[in-house]
């Protein structure tokens, strides 16, 4: 997870202009680093490329807004990070 | 090309099998509202045109890609570059290729030609969206026949 949590961190910090000293794996991309959803966008794009996967966004925005989801589980960073894990442990089975 | 309507693209010359890219053609006016201000005495396109072109061009092949189902919305320009005045009655060429699909985005590398030369370029991200309810779908379907979008192979019936 610390792999890919630097990676992440290392986007967001380079696509936003975010100090990446103050990204941490408790951040939350909307709530503490301000990132809006059009941002977001360059963030998954650079996700998608560097990890070979494809972030489900449409999904995870349907979840959370029929409350089946919190933004907590996609977008606090460490949990971010852990489903980046599932995605790319899933495409290499 | 009618530009006071954001016309942009006349035909779309060809798509390729696998989805990946797209050539369009639009002929620019030589009579056009939008030349009274851009400029007088001197006409010629605006940038901000061209790269609604590049847009639009890219938007027929998203169109593609999802059949018709979603529609393509422009989100982001990035690196657009204007290399050249472009003038009444030049014949440009549009192409653009995906570089990305993702979840409800995507990224495309855009270019429009002139005889062969470069003379515009952008990176585009748009975001995909389900229809505005209303006639929005149909007016776009339409469109897409008037401007030579092959229906049969890539849109649900």
């Amino acid at each position: 997870m610390s792999s890919t949590f630097d990676t992440v961190a290392s986007i967001i910090a380079e696509t936003c202009d975010i100090p990446r000293d103050t990204i941490t794996p408790d951040s939350h991309a909307i709530d503490d680093l301000g990132i809006d959803s059009l941002d977001f966008l360059d963030i998954a794009f650079a996700i998608d490329k560097a990890f070979g996967i494809k972030l489900p966004l449409e999904q995870w925005t349907q979840e959370v807004n029929d409350g089946k989801a919190t933004t907590e589980q996609y977008f606090v960073l460490k949990n971010l990070c852990a489903r980046i894990d599932e995605l790319v442990a899933a495409k290499a089975a | 090309m009618r530009p006071e309507v954001f016309k942009m693209i006349d035909r779309v010359v060809s798509i390729d099998p696998s989805l990946q890219k797209i050539h369009c053609q639009g002929l620019v006016p030589e009579e056009s509202s939008i030349f009274e201000g851009h400029f007088p005495g001197y006409p010629i396109m605006p940038g901000v045109l061209l790269i609604e072109a590049m847009a639009q061009t890219t938007g027929w092949l998203v169109l593609a890609r999802n059949r018709f189902n979603k529609m393509p919305f422009l989100a982001t320009v990035k690196e657009a570059k204007l290399r050249t005045f472009v003038l009444p009655g030049q014949n440009l060429d549009l192409y653009s290729e995906i570089l990305h699909e993702g979840s409800g985005f995507v990224v495309a590398k855009t270019q429009a030609m002139l005889e062969g030369k470069l003379i515009c370029s952008a990176e585009l991200t748009f975001r995909v969206l389900p229809w505005p309810e209303g006639k929005m779908k149909p007016v776009v379907m339409k469109v897409a026949e008037h401007v030579s979008f092959p229906l049969a192979d890539f849109a649900d019936a």
